[in-house]
């Protein structure tokens, strides 16, 4: 058992991302696995690190996250990678709680946020059931992340905050209320669903990020 | 608009599927992987691993799956059986798994569900609660049902979701292995009472099972096994009827 758990260190060698050059910014943050094989299953290769100039030089760029706000935002602080991310000139894609961190504000823990959204983070209200489990629909799609997916078209998540609508939102989704479901600024894209856990959809999703073009 | 989530429940033994399936294009019926990818591809909306092995090796032979599965699967899925500790929990979710669900062991040690949700966030704990309607009274039974405790159904499941849990699992033992529906009632009144989703698990037999179960007993999510393995229902069939009876449905 304790063999399969330690593939966070053992795989951070730098002849990773051959194909794409992809780094998945490691900070302890969960569920890193199945984004690795989602990006296997499309033919590229991901390198999970935590090294500042990897991730600079990396293709692209995604930034995980699944758990607690605060505790993410001092593990980034911990090792300098809060400067690092909001510097980075390539595309890059946090999911779920890696979209939230990018915003200025999560009410989750009373964090300040990398500040790269202009958004602010807070939890559904108790009309809904918390967290929002399951699949919902992406609508108003309006970025070439979006490309040769439909309107409506069902996507997975699970999550207790949301980041309100704003001027960067290029998707939203219904749940009590109307909220960013996607962002994008510049060079940063943020999704709140899980592209790896979102069948085919989340597939196309994810195909397009790491097809963009590097500005 | 959320969806009603429809989730085949996979039953492991030593890392193959037990109580048989039946499908024929598969190479392997006793392949969870196998099987797991047929299911997201017909549209189940997620899946459960419910790990019923007793050996020395169980721990290995689960978190190998696990991954086995994150690698070809690309639906979320839950992994539960035999969980009791932080160390089981982390070793699953860094192998691929969405969430994990525990059962017995959150009954005798109820602090491990404030850790687990602690340490990983609510959102993939599920805790899985099976009850027998005794006297009129709801008691939650452990070791598969076979075994009483003093809990009743609603209190504990409050205590489940004030303790951290993000999720519920309810199967009736009464229902169970019936085919003649869901525990809709109590179902409703967990629903009813409490802010996190609620999965019904046991008695489908039908597709107005399935209907039923979530217009009357107001579920979340439905679980079910031998319908699905025996090919009593098809995953499509079901949406198809579901989304014409006016329930939102992945299709």
């Amino acid at each position: 058992m304790s063999e399969l758990g330690k593939n966070k260190s053992s795989e951070s060698s730098p002849s990773g991302g051959k194909k794409g050059g992809i780094a998945i910014i490691d900070y302890g943050a969960g569920n890193i696995q199945s984004i690795k094989f989602a990006i296997k299953r499309l033919g590229f290769d991901a390198v999970l690190t935590d090294d500042a100039e990897e991730i600079k030089s990396a293709d692209k760029v995604i930034f995980p996250g699944v758990g607690e706000a605060s505790s993410a935002m001092k593990m980034l602080k911990s090792t300098g990678l809060d400067k690092v991310i909001p510097q980075l000139k390539q595309p890059v894609l946090g999911i779920c709680l890696g979209m939230q961190l990018m915003c200025e504000y999560c009410e989750e823990g009373d964090t300040t946020g990398l500040s790269i959204f202009d958004a602010k983070v807070v939890k559904f209200d108790n009309s809904v059931k918390v967290p929002q489990i399951g699949w919902n629909q992406i609508y108003d799609l309006q970025s070439d992340l979006f490309e040769g997916v439909n309107e409506k078209e069902y996507v997975y998540l699970v999550h207790s905050f949301y980041v309100k609508e704003c001027e960067e939102t290029i998707c939203s989704t219904e749940y009590g209320v109307e909220y960013t479901s996607a962002i994008k600024k510049n060079n940063f894209y943020g999704v709140q669903f899980h592209p790896e856990k979102s069948s085919k959809a989340g597939e196309k999703i994810l195909e397009n990020f790491l097809k963009l073009e590097n500005e | 608009m959320l969806t009603k989530r429809i989730i085949p429940c996979l039953d492991i033994k030593n890392g193959r599927t037990v109580k048989g399936v039946n499908f024929v294009d598969l190479r392997d019926a006793g392949d969870p992987v196998e099987l797991a990818a047929k299911y997201a591809e017909t549209g189940a909306d997620e899946l459960v691993f419910l790990d019923i092995s007793a050996t020395e090796e169980r721990r290995k032979t689960l978190a190998n799956l696990v991954l086995r599965v994150a690698e070809k699967v690309n639906i979320p899925f839950t992994v539960g059986g035999g969980i009791s500790s932080v160390e089981d929990v982390d070793i699953l979710l860094k192998n691929g798994a969405d969430k994990v669900s525990v059962n017995s062991s959150a009954v005798k040690n109820p602090d491990l569900i404030n850790e687990l949700s602690q340490k990983f966030g609510a959102q993939c704990i599920t805790v899985a609660i099976d009850a027998k309607q005794v006297n009129g009274q709801w008691i939650v039974h452990l070791v598969g049902g076979k075994v009483p405790t003093e809990l009743d159904l609603f209190d504990w499941a409050k205590e489940v979701e004030q303790r951290g849990a993000g999720e519920i699992l309810f199967t009736s033992m009464n229902n169970d292995g019936t085919k003649d529906g869901f525990a809709n009632i109590a179902l409703k009144k967990l629903s009813e009472d409490l802010n996190i989703p609620i999965i019904a698990s046991g008695g489908a037999g039908c597709i107005q099972h399935f209907v039923d179960t979530f217009k009357e007993g107001k579920a979340d999510a439905a679980l079910a096994a031998s319908v699905f393995h025996f090919k009593e229902i098809e995953i499509p069939d079901l949406k198809k009827e579901l989304a014409n009876q006016g329930i939102p449905v992945r299709i």
